[in-house]
């Protein structure tokens, strides 16, 4: 479903991405983490084409990120630390507002469907500024799955997140139909990491240091691993 | 009708957010207001005929309260982070700017229909010169949004994105300006249209021109 192969990312002479190359099938949750500055959130970036690969080849089920963007946005939902929302407005008139832009059909009833889902109705006419961190991440799911999409881009969703929300943030993920999906999430957490991703991938210094099947893991051999590729020399 | 529809979104949006903060039209209406006072009263002291500078007056109350609205536009949107959420959208980006456009347009509209009213009495004018007046606001209003939200988004990619929008927009702005303050001369003086035609049509010109060329443009600027 993603397929990145030799992808370049630099800002002037600064290089951000070194030729990354990833596959992710249908339907798999990968998850990818790294240090600060190890480039997760311009990889993110790129995917959902909020930013231009300087070379390299991406493909989102089969289509060019280059060459057909409008198609690729329709196919993805990206949750990132920052919501994305509008906070004077109601969680109802963000997703009915965001419903316009991706022609979702019976907004309103889709809208219900998710806050529902995501454990919101009732608070659906609030600000959103009214709600608390947790709250409005549950609510930034809801809105990056309003089109339903089969791809699903979380960048570090739980940053702020104290561990009971994080944790209803993991269950969260988990329940919404996943499975469905292909999920790609950066964090910085690897209990995170290793307890929601079916593939976690060591991201150091743009480039992929290390991936392994969670099956063929556990969080004590991750964090080994993740201090031998990620500690500086 | 399909992209139509999401400029109204767009657009209705912004005023939904507005309506709710209150945060730019009040400052917008206060500012405009203080800037129409405060030359009344200055030239009050030497001018001996306040009307041959009202038009002036008028035009520099409407640009300095617009470049507070346009500079608003997309900081509020970047602030809180919704840039993305709609850059995200499978929507065209010219969309996204004429939505921003006429959210902006229609902001600065209504601050100018609401201080032609103060501004007619503080300069003793004809009350059956308003309904021009207003139209010329309208059409001035489009030039200045026009060319305004291209740079506003250019702009606030930027530090100091407040003092760079009027630097980047009132060199670029004066055309708009001159034909909007001579056809508001003439409605004032009552000269007859034959003989201002022409900066109508450079005010009409300067808006299709220039709201199409910020269109083309709109993609190439909040690309990263």
């Amino acid at each position: 479903m993603i397929e990145i192969k030799g992808l370049i990312k630099a800002f002037g002479s600064r290089l951000v991405l070194r030729g990354i190359t990833l596959h992710v099938d249908a339907g798999e949750f990968v998850t990818l983490v790294g240090p600060n500055g190890a480039g997760k959130t311009t990889l993110i970036r790129i995917l959902a084409t909020l930013s231009r690969p300087s070379a390299g080849r991406v493909l989102l089920g089969g289509c060019d990120l280059n060459e057909d963007p409008m198609v690729v946005r329709r196919m993805i939902g990206l949750v990132s630390h920052r919501t994305l929302l509008y906070d004077d407005l109601s969680g109802e008139q963000n997703l009915l507002f965001y419903a316009q832009l991706y022609d979702v059909a019976r907004p309103k009833t889709r809208a219900e469907e998710l806050l529902r889902q995501v454990g919101l109705w009732g608070r659906q006419h609030d600000p959103v500024s009214t709600y608390s961190r947790g709250m409005q991440q549950r609510l930034a799911i809801a809105r990056a799955l309003l089109h339903n999409p089969p791809v699903l881009l979380l960048d570090e969703p739980d940053t702020g997140l104290d561990r009971q929300a994080a944790a209803t943030l993991g269950a969260l993920l988990r329940q919404t139909d996943l499975g469905q999906r292909t999920v790609l999430m950066t964090t910085h957490n690897l209990e995170y990491a290793a307890a929601w991703g079916e593939r976690v991938a060591i991201l150091v210094n743009g480039q992929i240091a290390f991936q392994t099947n969670r099956s063929e893991t556990d969080l004590t051999t991750l964090r080994a691993q993740y201090d031998h590729y990620a500690s500086p020399a | 009708m399909h992209h139509l529809r999401k400029i109204w979104a767009i657009m209705a949006k912004d005023l939904a957010v507005e309506l709710r903060t209150r945060e730019v039209l009040g400052a917008m209406f206060v500012f405009a207001l203080l800037v129409i006072f405060i030359f009344n009263f200055a030239f009050e002291l030497r001018v001996e005929d306040q009307r041959t500078l009202a038009p002036g007056v008028l035009w520099v109350a409407i640009t300095f309260a617009g470049m507070l609205g346009l500079s608003r536009s997309f900081i509020r949107e970047k602030d809180r982070g919704s840039l993305e959420g709609l850059l995200l959208a499978p929507v065209d980006r010219g969309v996204i700017f004429l939505g921003k456009m006429l959210g902006n347009a229609l902001f600065i509209a209504v601050i100018a229909l609401i201080i032609l009213p103060a501004f007619v009495i503080l300069f003793n004018l004809s009350a059956a010169v308003m309904p021009q007046l207003a139209m010329i606001a309208v059409l001035g209003t489009i030039g200045l949004s026009g060319v305004g939200t291209l740079f506003s988004a250019m702009a606030v990619h930027t530090r100091a994105r407040e003092i760079l929008l009027p630097v980047l927009l009132f060199p670029l702005i004066v055309p708009v300006i001159l034909s909007a303050v001579k056809l508001s001369a003439a409605v004032i003086d009552n000269v007859p249209f034959a003989e201002v035609q022409q900066w109508l049509s450079l005010l009409v010109v300067f808006d299709i021109v220039f709201a199409v060329l910020s269109f083309l443009f709109f993609d190439y600027v909040v690309e990263e």
